[in-house]
């Protein structure tokens, strides 16, 4: 079975590298472009074996979109990984108190991605 | 390797759409027009870019995107007011940015320089210590290793399998971890059993389960942590390695690492049986379940529908985000030719039918009329999908407003309006150039100095006013300021200086104005930084003209000047005049037209050589035979048997064309000679007609300027306006 992996992030850049990245190392991919709309892929598309989420975006941020996913019974065991820039401890610290499983530091190497999605997706 | 060029190529254009935003959003601080987000929004536009750069390896624009976003930052924490010198400076890093995405998109490299100094600047201005020189260059190098203080904190290191062999003397270590959960591990999602498999990736493991904890049923919250487990592993990895495994847990269990001495026995079978223990494990502990299953049916029935419902709000609110798709330029622009060709071959059906004497009123001839007014509206919509809102370039003149106001050292306002006003999409490209002049021009000789500006009686600042609009099908762009005005007694004597006017030429003011349009001519007597860089009011004309379009120009003394410009919406049709010359059939833009008649042969007067000029009414204007010009012929035309259309070139000039007879006027769809033949002095693309015959576009500039070189080789008095001529 493909592992679908849902990304989160307001740059189409960074999409599509997630994208490129994730679909190279044979995930399905499921994207969106802001918290809001997050929330609304989720509830929409199957679940996701992992969720990847930026923390600087419009209309709802990562932390939103984090509490949001951890309030729904059905996503709680969802592992959700954040995006965030290096050198922002206090980030990674609220993201984790909002429920996040791990970070990925921007930018980030494909690499370590696949292998940190690995390691969370069985 | 294409993909990543690909997604590139996306970050540029995203960073235009960043850049637009940011600086929007900056003007808006400025004006006092912002909402709650604008903050934000400026914020994650350059924190977007850095973002990307930093991905891409562009280093100079994570560096500068670095401290921009450091400094936006404190604005949007509300640590400094933006206060109009903050965003002054604000504004000019937002314009650094805008060349650097510029420089790297052109692989370029900025001056290190410069971009220091600006950082240097946003630093003063906002309070931060002054980082003095390029040290402070942050880590942006992907996996650069990460030199945090807080003592909680992981740092990442890239380790390859390669370094590992180089740095550690390949040998068996023997590690025991001992791994106690906490509920907060569950409650992040965490699974203990990948962590034992990751583990079990290291080397040869011996996991033991420590189930004690576990309490009775009753006493059991489903949340809670009861196992935990120790694994020795014998692996030639470092502590660090295995630390890694831990990462993204560290805070949420009880990790020791302890090296020991020496290998131990090793219990495989142990091992394996323990590991598909973990595996088989959820998050909890195994829980009989069997007395709650009912309850927890009903429970996962009531939360299948809501789920179900909730799905399909989802899906609709999906559905609609997704209204707007992107598609390749390419795809539409072969869309558009494609739809061309259909209009074309219409056309040719119509035509056909016509010849074919088939009343006007049968079935078919109506179906036909069906058929050409759908293809119109097809047509209509898809150079609907080529139209851009101008407010990009529009926003981009805010720039060169800023720029020329300061190298000027005047103050100065722009109003943009219309800016949602729809516009081809390579009609805007190629406005940029022309628009960018014009404005320098105003500000440099339109606007006055603050302290001339006072004693007019005017506002210290001055106020340039950009605005578009449709109007009978075309758009127009106005550039107005509330400057002097054109001083006309100056532009008068530089003209006669520079030859262009007899000295004693009778001249209207509207005449006047218009010199500025002719080539050669510049009234600042000091060539000013900006606008005399060799360029002037001519040129830009021309390109104004090249798109299809026309200027005009008004000014009051005192008051200010004006400039119109209408411009086609789409640069894919044309409406022209069609014309024949010598059997062949051209087709003459209707833009250049002003108007057509029948010439009397008393009224045309021979200049010598082939030079004539036409009387028509009381003004002279030099007559080109086209036959002539574009060698269909050789000998002059027969006035009686010809017709004249009259068109409008640079500086109100006028010429008047010599075509055999006019068929008519129609719309047409360009096709680029260049493309499928080669470039033909004089003329401009062609066109298929309704008859299936090609006919070609005449560059009404390309072939004036073609007939003043053969006037020229006979006789070197061709005069530049008709007016002179009169004389």
């Amino acid at each position: 079975m493909k592992k679908t992996i849902l990304t989160v992030d307001d740059s189409r850049t960074m999409r599509e590298m997630l994208k490129a990245t994730l679909l190279g190392a044979g995930f399905d991919v499921v994207q969106a472009e802001d918290g809001v709309h997050g929330l609304e892929v989720l509830e929409a598309s199957d679940m996701p074996d992992v969720i990847l989420t930026d923390i600087n975006m419009p209309r709802m941020d990562g932390f939103g979109f984090i509490e949001g996913v951890r309030r729904d019974q059905r996503y709680r065991s969802v592992p959700i990984l954040v995006l965030t820039t290096e050198g922002e401890p206090e980030k990674k610290d609220r993201a984790r108190r909002a429920g996040a499983t791990g970070w990925i530091v921007k930018p980030f190497d494909p690499e370590k991605l696949i292998n940190a999605i690995r390691r969370l997706a069985a | 390797m294409d993909t990543m060029a690909a997604i590139k190529q996306t970050f540029f254009q995203e960073c235009e759409e960043q850049l637009v935003e940011l600086e929007s959003g900056l003007l808006a601080l400025d004006d006092g027009s912002s909402g709650p987000d604008t903050v934000n929004a400026v914020f994650r536009a350059v924190h977007s870019i850095k973002g990307g750069a930093g991905a891409f390896g562009l280093e100079q624009l994570v560096r500068f995107a670095h401290a921009f976003e450091t400094a936006l930052d404190l604005v949007r924490a509300g640590k400094i007011a933006p206060t109009k010198p903050i965003l002054k400076i604000m504004l000019s890093a937002a314009d650094m940015l805008a060349d650097l995405v510029r420089v790297a998109r052109e692989d370029g490299v900025a001056d290190d320089a410069e971009i220091t100094r600006m950082v240097q600047q946003l630093e003063s201005v906002c309070g931060m210590p002054t980082s003095g020189t390029a040290e402070k260059t942050p880590p942006s190098k992907p996996n650069a290793i990460v030199s945090s203080d807080d003592d909680f904190d992981f740092i990442p290191i890239q380790i390859s399998l390669e370094d590992l062999i180089d740095a550690v003397p390949i040998s068996q270590n023997c590690f025991q971890v001992t791994f106690d959960p906490k509920p907060g591990f569950y409650a992040r999602a965490n699974e203990p059993a990948l962590l034992l498999r990751d583990l079990a990736g290291l080397g040869e493991t011996n996991v033991t389960c420590d189930t004690s904890r576990i309490p009775s049923l009753a006493e059991l919250d489903p949340e809670g942590a009861y196992l935990a487990w120790t694994v020795k592993l014998h692996t030639d990895k470092d502590e660090k390695t295995i630390r890694d495994i831990f990462e993204f847990v560290e805070f949420d269990c009880e990790i020791t690492i302890t090296e020991l001495a020496s290998d131990e026995e090793f219990d495989t079978a142990a091992f394996s049986q323990l590991l598909s223990v973990a595996s088989g494990q959820s998050d909890m502990p195994p829980e009989p379940v069997e007395p709650k299953l009912e309850k927890l049916a009903a429970e996962i029935q009531s939360r299948n529908e809501e789920a179900n419902a909730r799905k399909n709000e989802g899906a609709k609110a999906f559905n609609q985000a997704g209204a707007t798709i992107r598609v390749d330029l390419e795809r539409v622009e072969r869309l558009i030719d494609l739809v061309g060709e259909l209009v074309i071959n219409q056309a040719i059906l119509s035509q056909r039918v016509a010849e074919a004497r088939i009343a006007r009123s049968s079935a078919l001839a109506m179906g036909l009329d069906d058929l050409e007014q759908l293809s119109r509206e097809i047509q209509d919509s898809v150079m609907a999908i080529r139209a851009q809102p101008v407010k990009p370039i529009f926003q981009r003149m805010s720039r060169v407003v800023r720029e020329a106001a300061d190298m000027t050292g005047k103050s100065v306002t722009l109003q943009c309006d219309g800016d949602t006003t729809e516009v081809d999409k390579t009609v805007i490209e190629r406005l940029t150039d022309p628009l960018t002049h014009m404005i320098r021009n105003a500000i440099d000789h339109g606007i006055e100095k603050p302290e001339a500006r006072l004693a007019a009686g005017k506002p210290e600042t001055g106020h340039i006013r950009l605005a578009a609009m449709h109007r009978s099908g075309r758009v127009v762009i106005e550039i107005s300021d509330d400057g002097g005005g054109i001083n006309r007694e100056r532009v008068r004597s530089a003209a006669i200086s520079k030859g262009l006017i007899e000295p004693e030429a009778q001249l209207s003011d509207e005449e006047i104005d218009n010199l500025i349009f002719l080539p050669g001519f510049s009234t600042a007597s000091t060539v000013t930084d900006m606008s005399g860089r060799g360029v002037g009011m001519d040129v830009v004309k021309r390109s104004i003209q090249a798109l299809g379009g026309r200027i005009a120009i008004s000014s009051t003394p005192g008051k200010g000047s004006s400039f119109v410009m209408s411009l086609p919406l789409t640069l894919a049709v044309l409406d022209g005049m069609i014309v024949s010359v010598h059997e062949e059939t051209l087709i003459v833009p209707l833009t250049a037209i002003v108007e057509t008649l029948k010439p009397l042969k008393n009224d045309i007067y021979d200049m010598g050589g082939e030079s004539r000029v036409i009387r028509i009414r009381d003004t002279f204007v030099p007559l080109i035979d086209i036959g002539r010009v574009l060698g269909y012929r050789n000998e002059a035309a027969d006035p009686d048997e010809c017709v004249v259309v009259l068109i409008d070139l640079e500086g109100h000039a006028r010429r008047a064309l010599l075509v055999d007879t006019i068929q008519g006027q129609r719309q047409v769809v360009i096709k680029s000679l260049e493309a499928n033949y080669r470039r033909v002095d004089g003329i401009a693309a062609a066109t298929i007609l309704g008859d299936g015959r090609v006919a070609l576009i005449l560059d009404v500039d390309a072939v004036v300027e073609n007939a003043n070189v053969r006037a020229h080789a006979q006789t070197n008095n061709v005069p530049l306006l008709e007016t002179a001529a009169a004389e």
